[in-house]
């Protein structure tokens, strides 16, 4: 296990399993430990609230499986995931066709309990397990002219009733400079909740970038290619004016269409109250140094 | 008789109020589903969307009464206004979901308005259906005289554009349902304009 990351929200920002199914119920009732579970844990814990494996589960964007946040949720059971096979390529020195149990072979699964924020101005917090991407990458052999990588989701047009409708120019795709992607912040997810993957929330494997916005962390990879040149990312690609390359969660850039500076906080109810948006999600003490004398304005 | 007398005559029976009462049923039960947890994990741009589509739907209804008519000699003049006015009081809303519970509050609505271009266009049409709702009864029509009226009234085209607008420009990627909104929307006005040469 690499263990070079401790979560800052710790296990008591995530709702128990055997209380998660009816948290709206119970979450008055729990208040009272909770104040005293904050006297404990000093003030890392914030007033986050968690997400319940049913919401993290049942509010996706996930275009291939159609554009409501409820479809990812009953379409992506058709996602095949079985024999699935991921290439690494590009500038890399053991290239190769790889089950997922390949890719990890060695490594350890670790829980990273990190915010996620929506570009479209909402927000969750989701336990995941995964490896981080830094270890799969020294697996396989970053060469030294590797400034890039890209990623790509599967297509499987039967499947997939987004693709039959075009959303995107598919197979979506990603990408992440060479510091981002070792970050150890950036993490390959194969599961959340202690579970496998939901096929919604983008099985087998996934990537995880907490500080950008959730579009970067893209979904069921596979193919993974190590190149010199920033590689198209297919947002950007379909709006060049609205999505970045980086997209980093910044509250002081708006997306044209919207304000970034708040979000809402998914399972708060109808009544949930704006929450501010932080930079980088959270994470600029870890990350802010990536981004040094970059005008993010014109870097978004 | 013909269908359409048989249909005519149908709905003779059917008072037009129902319309209202059926919309203050259906706003109230949506409501009470998002409050209740009943409507996704996300409940405010659901109900925002809830709103926002029905009030679109009903317009387009409204639009469809003349062309039916003319077509089929289907008459379903007497339910328009309620039609109109339905829409009217979904788009309000529509708004105030949006302003109080969405955006909650008034320097941000303030700015939304007039930073995001889709909120503008939406904004306007609202604003373009104030003086229609005010204007939907007996008296007004008497007051105003019923040609400057229909005059008025036919600022119902452009709230329709805009609401269709509003909508097209809000969606992110390539999005068929507001495409098919815009396309009735403008095949409707489209009919008229042929017909009025």
């Amino acid at each position: 296990m690499a263990f070079r990351w401790t979560n800052d929200l710790t296990h008591s920002d995530v709702t128990p399993e055997a209380a998660f199914l009816n948290r709206r119920q119970i979450i008055a009732g729990t208040m009272g430990l909770g104040a005293i579970a904050a006297g404990f844990e000093a003030q890392a814990e914030e007033a986050l609230e968690p997400n319940s494996y049913e919401d993290i589960t049942s509010y996706n964007n996930y275009y291939e499986f159609g554009t409501g946040k409820g479809d990812p949720v009953e379409n992506a059971h058709l996602l095949n995931t079985d024999d699935w096979r991921i290439t690494v390529d590009g500038l890399v020195d053991n290239p190769g066709v790889y089950s997922v149990t390949e890719l990890l072979n060695g490594l350890d699964i670790e829980e990273r309990i990190y915010r996620f924020r929506c570009v479209e101005a909402w927000a969750m917090v989701v336990p995941w397990n995964g490896v981080e991407l830094a270890d799969i990458l020294n697996k396989a052999g970053v060469q030294e002219n590797g400034k890039y990588v890209a990623f790509e989701t599967a297509v499987q047009p039967e499947n997939m009733i987004g693709v039959q409708r075009r959303v995107l120019d598919f197979p979506y795709v990603e990408g992440l400079r060479m510091d981002e992607a070792m970050h150890p912040l950036t993490l390959m997810a194969t599961g959340l909740y202690g579970r496998p993957m939901p096929n919604q929330n983008g099985a087998p494997i996934r990537l995880v970038v907490p500080w950008k916005y959730g579009f970067k962390s893209i979904k069921s990879i596979v193919r993974i290619t190590v190149t010199d040149q920033e590689p198209p990312t297919s947002w950007s690609k379909a709006n060049a004016r609205e999505y970045g390359f980086y997209s980093n969660v910044n509250p002081e850039v708006s997306h044209p269409r919207w304000s970034q500076a708040s979000h809402r906080k998914i399972g708060g109810g109808l009544f949930a109250k704006r929450e501010p948006t932080l930079m980088f999600n959270g994470y600029e003490d870890e990350v802010a140094s990536l981004y040094q004398g970059m005008d993010l304005a014109k870097f978004f | 008789m013909s269908f359409s007398q048989t249909a005519n005559g149908a709905l003779r029976r059917v008072p037009a109020g129902l319309i209202y009462v059926l919309v203050t049923v259906w706003t109230i039960w949506m409501f009470y589903l998002a409050a209740s947890d009943q409507m996704g994990p996300e409940p405010i741009n659901a109900l925002e969307r809830e709103y926002g589509e029905l009030a679109l739907k009903l317009l387009i209804a409204s639009l469809m009464v003349t062309p039916l008519r003319n077509w089929t000699g289907i008459n379903l003049i007497k339910f328009r206004r309620a039609l109109g006015v339905s829409a009217f009081f979904l788009v309000l809303a529509h708004f105030l979901v949006w302003a109080i519970l969405d955006v909650q509050t008034f320097s941000r609505v303030w700015e939304e308005i007039v930073k995001r271009k889709y909120v503008t266009v939406g904004m306007a049409a609202f604003v373009l259906m104030i003086p229609l709702a005010a204007t939907s009864n007996n008296l007004s029509i008497r007051k105003i005289g019923p040609l400057a009226w229909r005059k008025l009234h036919m600022l119902t085209y452009p709230v329709a554009v805009l609401a269709g607008v509003h909508y097209l420009w809000l969606v992110k990627g390539f999005q068929i349902e507001p495409i098919i909104y815009m396309a009735v929307i403008l095949g409707l006005l489209g009919v008229r304009a042929v017909s009025r040469r």
